[in-house]
């Protein structure tokens, strides 16, 4: 039997703002253990939290990024548990009124640029707990690091819509770059920025009723995720060909060895009393500042790329890694605006030689002296033959980090090209003579010898000639 | 007289003339502590050379010239529940029994603003559960007024060191009449505040949306003085109220010409015992003779506070008291064999039964399946007896009650029974519940012993609550005198 697969993920991101939800301690990672943290994030006695309202506004964002409707009037609540990493013994979370709820992401599926929408449930804020330590050189004992008590989260449910693991990266991919387009979160997945609880269930094909679910809890990691889900849907559909029931449970994963257990069941679950936090007022987002966030919402990464492709032409691939960043696609836009070049040529030495030379220096554009305006010149150049591809190279190493144009480099460095045949013949002729081997390969029938031929006609020209120019003068030398 | 016994306005004149110091007067309240503290037993701690050296800041002051606060060197005790920094604060619980914070309740920094020094921590019932003091884990605090009686609760200390002149004025907190009701046992002023006019922060939270730090003292101006210091917007309370107030002792008028005295006939039901009636009553008409008219009115959902009253204050309870885990601080049981034992041995241990009794109630109120039954349908009454104030208040300018319906009880005579407890707060919880101030004031001896009559105002009225006070504190011959013990 064939069965079906329904998925539905709750994402925990953290918000990359200046300080904790509700507290004045930084909120950055990587500090000394219990070093930053202060009474109010540790949860001692008499303190009391004070919500930072960007929390608000980046989760607003977040919301309307998402089409979402945002409750600009709604409160925080406690969960209430016992675990070491919460010192309160409850988390300021938001219950039955969260900031933002029924929204969708289109999460592009397939390189045709399909898109897939799912369905968001929710989008809520809260504060993270701190971290366990089992480790030396204190063994049999646990310690705790609070430093990540306070830092903020939205976690942003989905609705049970994605159909395979596939789907499940597609939206998480697609979620994870919104967050960046947005400036709202670092998206750093070792960091734990971006964690994720699964949950899946299986039903036989044909049937309307979805299955029982079960969830794994902090799944870090999108393979991890794909990982997760392949494993448990498996793992429900042996127990139905088993003839089994599945039972509503959380467990847990484990990525060392690509397998999950049971953490408890159904019967088990926490009953987490929310209540009203009464220590906080009502949050209250007023109109207009509604109306300004709502302006600050960009064009989203996965509307760009489907634009990229039907507007420029350009194929998944380029679309995709151009909208990787905002930096990166602006700098694109920039070059389409000036209307100079071709939307691929563009693409094609921004994927290429510019990010080559940014990787090596592992730098951003925003560090060099190139500009949308001296790019398109040098490829301008290229499209109107007056240089050959191979100078274009040795331009860019120029105007990259120099004040200089293409046409200073064309002209310092003599790097027009020569499309005069009786100024190339000679080039030609050489070059046959000195590959007297690869002339009789071609004649014997390898035409790739061709190629061969005008690369080192070009070497000879120092990149000058003309190489359609050089092509045709050796096809006729050839016969 | 000795220095002890005097109120801290006129205290304050005494600096001001140079007629004693303030390490005088902190040396008499000291030796008041030292001769009558086992007798009384207000004190967890008495940080005496700390205040010592804060009344020696104050004479330097003086005899540098420099202008100094009506509370600068005078002594006062802090109710245990209010963190003060390196001075341990055990809200009277084992729990807490070594919980030093490294950090100051906002109080205590405008206290020390101002230079008012701090005499020690005093008893209270543990967490601020009680009404009577005997819920303390350390000991059980005695009302000097009669020795072998309760001081009330649970700001008992608070109420006790007060009467007894070990301190010439305390802070109490107040969740269902906390500071109230021991105000009325001991015979002493005390004012509940407006719910957001005083911050929290650092008031170790029984039940957050009902708690309040409050002033206690012997005259209505040492009364008003300190909840001018310590009321106020502070960014570290969201739920603290973003006004202004005003110097509340400075505008005490005494003139109550034409004041509307409401009289809720709840409060004056079968339950109250009959001195204690014609007590209020008595200021009620000197009230009257003085020119204010007496409206009768009806608050009919006070029957139903209690209850309301008992879940919301115990859900609260229920999380605010699951930090104490034994993992960061505090008291942690020991031979534990897991996490989770580690948690139950240290929260059995840890907890004295009245505590643990408002967290199983309180978690229960909020579990799934029951929480609509009972924490919203105590939440919807809290809207409705916080919306009859509302339209009493039309009706009239000020409410008077009995802070309590009976004296003082003898120690020991309701431990074992926690409703019949519990019904001491009748005329007091009603108050927390619609976030109002209100002030109990000494209204004569019933059989020896005190009884209290409490004034109700609207909103952030306390200035007219004040005024009314002046009234019968006036008619009464002024300061409250110090037990005689």
């Amino acid at each position: 039997m064939n069965y079906v697969t329904v998925i539905g993920l709750e994402v925990h991101a953290e918000l990359s703002t200046k300080t904790k939800i509700y507290c004045s301690c930084k909120n950055s990672f990587g500090s000394e253990v219990n070093s930053n943290c202060c009474p109010v994030c540790t949860g001692m006695p008499g303190t009391l939290p004070t919500l930072n309202e960007k929390v608000v506004e980046y989760a607003v964002k977040m919301g309307y990024a998402l089409g979402c409707k945002i409750n600009n009037v709604c409160k925080s609540d406690r969960k209430n548990y016992f675990y070491p990493d919460l010192p309160k013994a409850y988390q300021i979370s938001q219950f039955d009124i969260p900031l933002c709820e029924h929204g969708y992401v289109d999460a592009i599926i397939d390189e045709e640029g399909n898109t897939k929408r799912i369905g968001v449930t929710r989008i809520h804020i809260e504060e993270d707990a701190g971290k366990i330590i089992h480790a030396d050189p204190y063994p049999g004992k646990s310690l705790v690091d609070f430093n990540r008590c306070g830092v903020p989260l939205i976690e942003i449910v989905s609705e049970p819509d994605m159909r395979s693991s596939a789907e499940a990266r597609a939206y998480l991919e697609t979620i994870r770059s919104i967050l960046q387009y947005l400036d709202i979160s670092d998206c750093k997945m070792q960091e734990g920025s971006i964690r994720c609880d699964v949950n899946v269930s299986v039903h036989p094909e044909g049937s309307d009723k979805f299955g029982t679910r079960c969830e794994m809890k902090n799944v870090n990691g999108f393979s991890n995720v794909v990982a997760a889900i392949d494993y448990e849907a498996k793992r429900q559909i042996e127990i139905l060909e088993a003839g089994g029931t599945i039972q509503q449970e959380t467990r847990r994963w484990d990525a060392a060895t690509g397998t999950n257990q049971l953490l408890r069941s159904k019967e088990d679950a926490q009953d987490y009393r929310y209540f009203p936090e009464p220590d906080l007022l009502t949050i209250v987002v007023d109109e207009d500042r509604l109306e300004e966030l709502k302006n600050e919402i960009p064009e989203l990464p996965n509307v760009k790329l489907k634009r990229y492709m039907t507007q420029y032409g350009l194929p998944y691939f380029d679309a995709n890694l151009l909208t990787e960043n905002v930096d990166k696609a602006k700098f694109f836009e920039d070059c389409m605006a000036l209307e100079r070049c071709q939307p691929k040529n563009v693409s094609n030495w921004l994927l290429g030689d510019v990010s080559r030379i940014l990787n090596e220096k592992n730098i951003g554009l925003d560090k060099t002296s190139l500009t949308p305006d001296k790019l398109c010149d040098m490829i301008a150049l290229i499209e109107k033959k007056t240089i050959s591809n191979t100078a274009g190279k040795t331009v860019l190493e120029e105007i990259i980090f120099s004040d200089k144009t293409a046409d200073d480099v064309v002209k310092e460095k003599g790097l027009a090209q020569i499309s005069d045949s009786s100024a190339l013949e000679g080039i030609v002729q050489q070059v046959l003579e000195a590959n007297a081997k690869v002339v009789a390969d071609y004649k014997g029938g390898k035409s790739n010898a061709l190629g061969f031929l005008v690369g080192q006609c070009m070497r000879l020209s120092k990149g000058q000639g003309n190489p359609t120019v050089m092509r045709e003068l050796l096809l006729k030398a050839l016969g | 007289m000795n220095l002890f016994e005097y109120s801290a306005g006129e205290l304050h004149k005494k600096l001001l003339a140079k007629e004693c110091s303030a390490v005088e007067i902190t040396e008499s309240v000291l030796e008041r502590i030292d001769a009558c503290e086992e007798k009384v037993g207000a004190y967890l701690t008495v940080t005496g050379e700390q205040a010592k050296a804060a009344a020696a800041k104050v004479d330097a002051k003086i005899a540098a010239g420099e202008e100094i606060h009506p509370l600068a060197g005078i002594p006062m005790g802090i109710k245990d529940n209010i963190c003060t920094k390196g001075v341990t604060t055990t809200c009277a619980s084992k729990m807490l029994y070594n919980f030093v914070p490294p950090y100051n309740a906002t109080v205590m920094d405008k206290l020390e603003g101002v230079d008012a020094v701090m005499i020690g921590k005093l008893n209270m019932d543990e967490f601020a559960m009680g009404s009577s003091c005997e819920n303390s884990h350390f000991k059980l605090t005695h009302n000097p007024r009669a020795l072998d009686r309760v001081p009330g609760g649970s700001s008992g200390g608070s109420a006790a060191a007060v009467a007894a002149g070990e301190a010439v004025v305390t802070l109490g907190s107040d969740t269902g009449g906390s500071i109230r009701q021991p105000a009325a046992c001991c015979g002493i002023i005390g004012l509940k505040p407006t719910y957001g006019s005083v911050s929290r922060y650092g008031l170790v939270a029984f039940a957050s949306s009902l708690d309040q730090i409050g002033p206690m003292g012997r005259t209505v101006e040492d009364v008003a003085n300190l909840y001018s210091i310590i009321c106020g917007r502070d960014p570290m309370d969201a739920t603290s109220a973003r006004r202004e107030y005003p110097d509340f002792a400075a505008q005490i008028s005494g003139d109550v010409q034409g004041m509307r005295i409401g009289l809720p006939k709840e409060y004056f039901g079968p339950g109250v015992e009959e001195g204690v009636r014609a007590a209020v009553m008595d200021s009620i008409h000197t009230l009257e003779r003085k020119g204010a008219k007496v409206v009768e009115l009806s608050l009919p959902s006070t029957d139903y506070a209690l209850s309301a009253y008992y879940i919301i204050s115990s859900a609260e309870a229920s999380s605010n008291l699951a930090r104490f885990d034994g993992v960061k601080y505090g008291y942690r049981a020991e031979g534990y064999t897991s996490l989770t034992d580690m948690y139950e041995r240290t929260r059995s241990e840890g907890f004295g039964d009245e505590v643990k009794r408002r967290i199983m109630l309180g978690t229960f109120v909020l579990s799934s399946g029951y929480y609509d039954a009972y924490y919203n349908r105590a939440k919807l009454l809290q809207k409705t007896i916080a919306e009859e104030f509302t339209a009493a208040f039309e009706q009239c300018d000020i409410i008077a009650t009995p802070t309590t319906p009976t004296t003082a009880f003898r120690l020991g005579e309701n431990v074992g029974d926690p409703l019949k407890m519990y019904a001491s707060d009748i005329c007091t919880v009603t108050v927390n519940i619609a976030g109002l101030p209100a002030i109990s004031l000494p209204c004569g001896m019933v059989d020896g012993l005190p009884a209290g009559l409490q004034l109700i105002g609207p909103r952030f009225s306390e200035g007219r609550l004040f005024n009314v006070s002046r009234v019968l504190e006036q008619e009464r011959g002024g300061l409250c005198a110090v037990a005689a013990l």
